[in-house]
């Protein structure tokens, strides 16, 4: 019977196992090695730190980095503020129907691809759009206005691409809320933002971090939406792996890139659950 | 003076109207005892003095300052919930200290009225640890303590005690009497079990579908209700109604084949009316044959006899000491007539 057990738990992980193995591990040890290898000449290698301080040594790179990881970060706070009122309007204030509608609406973008949710934005933005021509239609502005390729249409793609990924585990730990809790902080002598403060965010916290860690990972790996609403000066990190690995066949370079990527969440992350005294399975699990 | 007066207050949900006009006056340092079946406004009528839910129309005043449009922190008043509200991610004496905290208050006085609060409720050694590791019990004494250390003039009190088990409730319910006794604020305590009601209260308020049924001491309620529905919600077991008649000044009551010369003054004849007895009031008379005992509920010092009428009514007879009456027999009930009551079967109201 015992035996039987351990047969049935080996039979049950093993998807789990192959998956973690072949999808995860093994590519990035692979990529691991790969980022430490120098070309010296044509098939011959040597083992050396070298792309990492090609990384280090170029500023343009450098560059990139940081301003993904600033702009992730500003996208991740964005989204917040906009999906933490939606999600106490979804979880507290709306009730039964309403409810369930609401929260289905926040899920109808994702039906269509992200190409299409991105072409959708550039239909509106793009200097021969809607939004351009419905100013001029007004008589606000004079000619055509362009308001794809740059940092703010970015950020708006990022936060509409992410509202969702905050909205989830928000509604979530909200529903958790008990409206007494919230109620007697009023009775105490609370006024809204002393309840919001010291009572809601509390509550909420674990759905807080795990949305922020969500959509921050988002951000930092997208591709497709800073490269479309940001052109050719979108400056996206990934847009770096993406033309060392295609572009210019450089995998050593790109290899190093991805695990530099890879190093900037995880620490950030990990910044986050600190500074919230959250744990990953707290927030997670 | 904080007493609490309410002056034809209304409530309505959009369309549903929950509280038809009420007028109630709560002395200074009362204890008050909402009670009524669940869905009979009690709760609601509790959170319109609490300020959590809106009056519709008519006027809240507590110790004669109009609250009726005030936010719940400025009407003095701390509520102790059923669920309790505790804060999870706070420690017994962080949550205590939480309304003077959010209101301003310095550590030092803080930190002296919790001191003070949990010496009342004996919390001492559970002041550093959190809500999760308490019991029920010790749960609730720190939503009452939360409410004592806000010092308000007037305690509100949501069916604190439906969350224990039996013997729990017991315990609080003499600890929340002790309470009232060591500080004398007015307080409002909303139940629908009667005996709670019977055993705190000053002054009990009967509700029903909104409406007040009666106001009085309990056992003024008990023994002179205003009407059948009291008579039947205030007494454990509750009281038995039987059909009847009025013929030529008496009563007749057909499930007991008898007519009960009440010591009334009943002039109208073939009047439908409702007689009320307690089963703690009727005896058993072995030597009568009218009602079937369907079954009995020994209780140890007590029994509860379930008689049937020849017309199908159900009566309960309390019975004590050690006589006990056997299932399936036949037997009679003296009836003492100046305990019965007397109810018009339509308006329900009672006849004196």
């Amino acid at each position: 019977m015992r035996a039987q057990a351990k047969l049935g738990l080996v039979l049950l992980l093993t998807p789990l196992l192959l998956w973690l193995t072949l999808l995860i591990f093994i590519p990035h040890v692979d990529m691991l090695l790969v980022s430490l290898r120098e070309r010296v000449s044509a098939g011959v290698y040597r083992t050396s730190l070298a792309n990492y301080w090609a990384f280090l040594s170029e500023p343009l790179y450098l560059r990139t980095f940081m301003r993904t990881a600033v702009m992730s970060t500003l996208a991740t706070v964005i989204t917040l503020l906009i999906g933490f009122p939606v999600s106490y309007y979804i979880a507290k204030i709306a009730r039964g129907r309403v409810q369930s509608a609401l929260f289905l609406l926040c899920l109808v973008p994702f039906w269509v691809s992200e190409l299409v949710r991105t072409f959708g934005w550039m239909i509106l933005l793009r200097e021969t759009g809607i939004i351009s021509n419905l100013l001029q239609f007004l008589g606000l502005v004079e000619g055509p206005v362009e308001m794809l390729y740059n940092d703010a249409a970015i950020m708006v793609g990022l936060v509409y691409t992410s509202m969702l990924f905050m909205v989830v585990p928000l509604v979530t730990t909200l529903q958790t809320l008990p409206d007494e809790v919230v109620e007697a902080g009023y009775d105490l002598g609370g006024n809204s933002f002393s309840v919001l403060r010291e009572i809601i965010i509390p509550h909420a916290t674990p759905g807080i971090v795990s949305g922020c860690i969500v959509v921050f990972m988002l951000s930092l790996g997208n591709y497709l939406t800073p490269i479309m609403l940001g052109g050719k000066d979108s400056l996206w990190f990934t847009e770096l792996i993406y033309s060392q690995f295609i572009v210019r066949f450089n995998w050593e370079l790109g290899a190093a890139f991805g695990f530099m990527l890879l190093l900037l969440s995880s620490a950030i992350v990990w910044g986050m659950l600190k500074l919230t005294g959250q744990s990953l399975e707290r927030t997670v699990g | 003076m904080t007493g609490v007066v309410l002056n034809n207050v209304v409530k309505r949900f959009g369309e549903v109207q929950v509280i038809h006009g009420v007028d109630l006056e709560i002395d200074d340092g009362e204890f008050c005892v909402f009670v009524g079946p669940s869905g009979c406004g009690k709760s609601t009528l509790l959170r319109m003095v609490a300020g959590l839910e809106e009056t519709t129309e008519g006027t809240i005043l507590i110790g004669e300052r109009d609250v009726t449009r005030m936010d719940p922190s400025e009407r003095g008043v701390a509520m102790v919930f059923q669920t309790y509200a505790l804060y999870p991610h706070m420690t017994v004496a962080e949550n205590m200290g939480f309304g003077l905290k959010m209101t301003g208050h310095p550590k030092d006085t803080i930190n002296s009225k919790v001191a003070e609060a949990s010496r009342i409720l004996k919390l001492d050694p559970y002041l550093d640890r959190r809500p999760k590791a308490l019991s029920g019990g010790q749960r609730q004494r720190v939503a009452i303590g939360r409410a004592i250390v806000r010092g308000p003039e007037v305690f509100l009190f949501d069916e604190p005690l439906s969350n224990l088990d039996a013997e729990l409730r017991v315990e609080m319910r003499v600890e929340i009497a002790r309470l009232h006794r060591e500080i004398g604020a007015t307080m409002i305590y909303v139940t629908h079990d009667q005996t709670e009601a019977m055993t705190l209260a000053n002054k009990i308020v009967v509700l029903r579908s909104g409406r007040i049924e009666q106001v009085g001491k309990p056992m003024e309620l008990y023994s002179d209700p205003d009407n059948k529905f009291v008579g039947g919600f205030i007494g454990s077991p509750a009281m038995n109604f039987l059909n009847g008649t009025t013929a030529g000044g008496h009563v007749s009551v057909p499930g007991l084949k008898q007519d009960l010369a009440l010591p009334l003054n009943l002039q109208e004849d073939g009047r439908k009316v409702s007689v009320g007895l307690r089963p703690e009031h009727l005896e058993i008379d072995p030597a009568g044959d009218t009602l079937t005992v369907e079954l009995t509920e020994a209780l140890g010092g007590v029994s509860y006899a379930h008689l049937v009428t020849p017309t199908g009514e159900t009566l309960i007879v309390e019975e004590r000491g050690d006589v006990r009456t056997e299932a399936g027999a036949r037997v009679g009930l003296t009836i003492p007539l100046e305990k019965a009551y007397l109810f018009d079967a339509d308006t329900e109201l009672r006849i004196r």
